[in-house]
């Protein structure tokens, strides 16, 4: 076997990352030695880390393409994006969460450090260029929310869901693992540039051919695409709100990073394969998502299913698998991840301690009790269901526009009328809150910082759509 | 000589038992965490036979990671099956049934 020379690797590339991890581990530290009454030490060094972490990533960003640990980690403008927006998504995630927890006698450091930790394995999945550094990343993005789900500990739901996804992630984990063990036993690497090259050569090597299908059913589970979706709405209904609003957001884009990784930038040329197994992921979580989401009568768990079929929606993006269908679908995943930030949001804001707000019958009649915030829910709901002049309709569109470029034109067809279906589940929300009396009758008791951000989160899904080209302009230069 | 195909081999019959072992085990949630336990196993059995036959160390580094990451996982699984046995009284598999709809 080779002896291999050590040179010391550029940790430059790296450097958001390690900051990430040094004060995940300083602020671990610190809340041990802080009072209850003084916790929001905690919640702002968390939040501080996400700025200096988007201020180390800005400042490092060149716009080339950096490789270091012999090849295993790579540094790249479009990784500099996705990472801008998980440290956004999640500063903002934290901020919802505050008066949330608090109510709950759950805001403790560990919500915090465990978030922080979650956010340092998506930026080693996002920044991936071994399967090694792709594995390390996922799992420590997954362990963290295992353990945030189980957060609430006398909760039943959320100990129940908590143990629903740690076995269902585990075998997505096992299943992703098996693919990677016959993705390298054919190409004789780790590296997914040397399994690309690979790749490229024996575009019909059957192992590989093997291996690619368990990735893809590794990635699957983790998406939440149909038929790996199981755990999604039991996870979504089990855990409590704020770590609901944390995994479904941030995670996605994680998610979409790792499969641009696998399949774009790895196994690329094995299109044609990865194609007919993506599009069959695609059209059971359109249908399925859409069709499933009207029958629920938990906002969390319609939500939930609502993501199953955005992931449909990406998958679309993702297996056009033209440079245009890529930026669709990175465009999608971000705007995704916004408009689900304010959705579960609002579920926060409309609930006190003791009060979950998450029946779709709690909100009945909020535009009697909030026009404001029921205006903000309805350009929500709007622009998930891709209504004009809202950014879910323009994804929707740039997303199907890159399936019918590849003359796909049926698939095309096929989401625009599962969506039709899906707008009614959006709409019937938009109807309790404008046309039925409420039921609840108290004050909605969000603090002011809140509700700013809620509004300024929503009133940007408006704007982004009415202005989409430069986030647009933004995916197309960095894919 | 042992070839590689009887390694993946069994390496494949032990993912096999594996998976059966979650999906046909309705019973006890301590099984489920052993099966998952054996299908990383299984994924090692693959790494090691791949990376001695091609003289390559990057595996056998592969499933060093995997064997610390198993240990973190299974931490974390027990620990989550001891707070919802808490609240649950239970290890049954048919009882993780509060959550459906």
């Amino acid at each position: 076997m080779a002896i291999v020379n050590f040179e010391m690797p550029n940790f430059l590339p790296a450097l958001p990352e390690m900051f990430v991890l040094g004060m995940a581990c300083f602020i671990l530290i610190l809340d041990l030695f802080i009072k209850q009454q003084d916790r929001v030490i905690t919640y702002l060094l968390s939040i501080a880390t996400l700025v200096g972490a988007a201020f180390l990533t800005i400042s490092l960003s060149d716009g080339e393409r950096h490789l270091t640990f012999s090849g295993s980690f790579v540094s790249d403008p479009m990784g500099d994006v996705l990472k801008l927006f998980i440290y956004l998504v999640t500063a903002v995630v934290f901020l919802y969460s505050r008066d949330y927890l608090k109510k709950r006698d759950l805001f403790k450091g560990e919500y915090f450090v465990l978030g922080l930790f979650g956010v340092l394995g998506m930026m080693v999945m996002v920044s991936a260029h071994s399967m090694l550094t792709l594995y390390m990343g996922l799992e420590l993005l997954s362990l963290s929310l295992y353990a945030l789900v189980a957060f609430q500990r006398d909760s039943l739901k959320a100990t129940e869901a908590a143990m629903k996804y740690f076995i269902l992630g585990a075998i997505a984990s096992g299943m992703l693992l098996y693919g990677m063990s016959m993705l390298y036993g054919a190409s004789g690497s780790l590296n997914i540039a040397e399994i690309g090259a690979y790749a490229a050569l024996n575009t019909d090597n059957t192992v590989l051919m093997f291996g690619l299908v368990f990735v893809i059913v590794g990635l699957g589970f983790k998406l939440g695409a149909v038929p790996f979706h199981m755990w999604v709405p039991d996870v979504y209904q089990g855990a409590p709100s704020s770590v609901t609003l944390y995994i479904a957001t941030a995670p996605k884009i994680a998610a979409f990073a790792m499969v641009m990784r696998l399949l774009v930038e790895g196994v690329g040329d094995l299109h044609n394969e990865w194609q007919s197994l993506l599009v069959v992921l695609a059209v059971l979580s359109i249908a399925i998502g859409n069709v499933v989401a009207i029958a629920q009568t938990n906002i969390k768990r319609m939500l939930a299913y609502s993501a199953i079929s955005h992931v449909g929606f990406i998958l679309i993006g993702l297996l056009a698998g033209t440079d245009n269908g890529y930026s669709s679908a990175m465009f999608y995943v971000v705007v995704y991840s916004l408009m689900s930030m304010g959705g579960f949001g609002m579920i926060i804001l409309l609930s006190r301690s003791g009060f979950e707000a998450d029946k779709l019958d709690d909100f009945k009649g909020l535009n009697e009790r909030s026009p404001w915030m029921a205006a903000m829910m309805m350009i929500l709901m709007f622009s998930m269901a891709g209504v004009p002049p809202t950014v879910g309709f323009y994804a929707k569109l740039s997303v199907l526009q890159a399936a019918v470029d590849v003359e796909m034109v049926w698939l095309a067809v096929y989401a625009v009328v599962f969506s039709v279906i899906g707008a009614f589940y959006y709409l019937r929300i938009i109807r309790l809150m404008y046309f039925d009396k409420p039921m609840d009758t108290n004050k909605i008791e969000a603090g002011i910082d809140m509700r700013i951000a809620l509004s300024v989160n929503s009133l940007g899904m408006l704007v982004l759509g009415l202005f989409p080209a430069a986030l647009m302009q933004w995916c197309i230069a960095v894919i | 000589m042992i070839a590689l195909s009887d390694f993946l081999i069994l390496g494949a019959v032990l993912f096999c038992i594996s998976v059966a072992g979650i999906f046909i085990n309705r019973k006890n949630v301590i099984v489920l965490l052993m099966a998952i336990e054996l299908m990383l196993l299984a994924v090692n059995m693959n790494f090691i036979a791949f990376s001695y036959y091609m003289n390559d160390l990057a595996g056998q580094v592969f499933v060093f990671f995997i064997l610390t990451v198993a240990a973190a996982e299974a931490a974390i699984g027990l620990a989550i099956l001891v707070v919802w046995f808490r609240n649950r009284r239970t290890i049954n598999v048919e009882n993780l049934d509060t959550l459906k709809g």
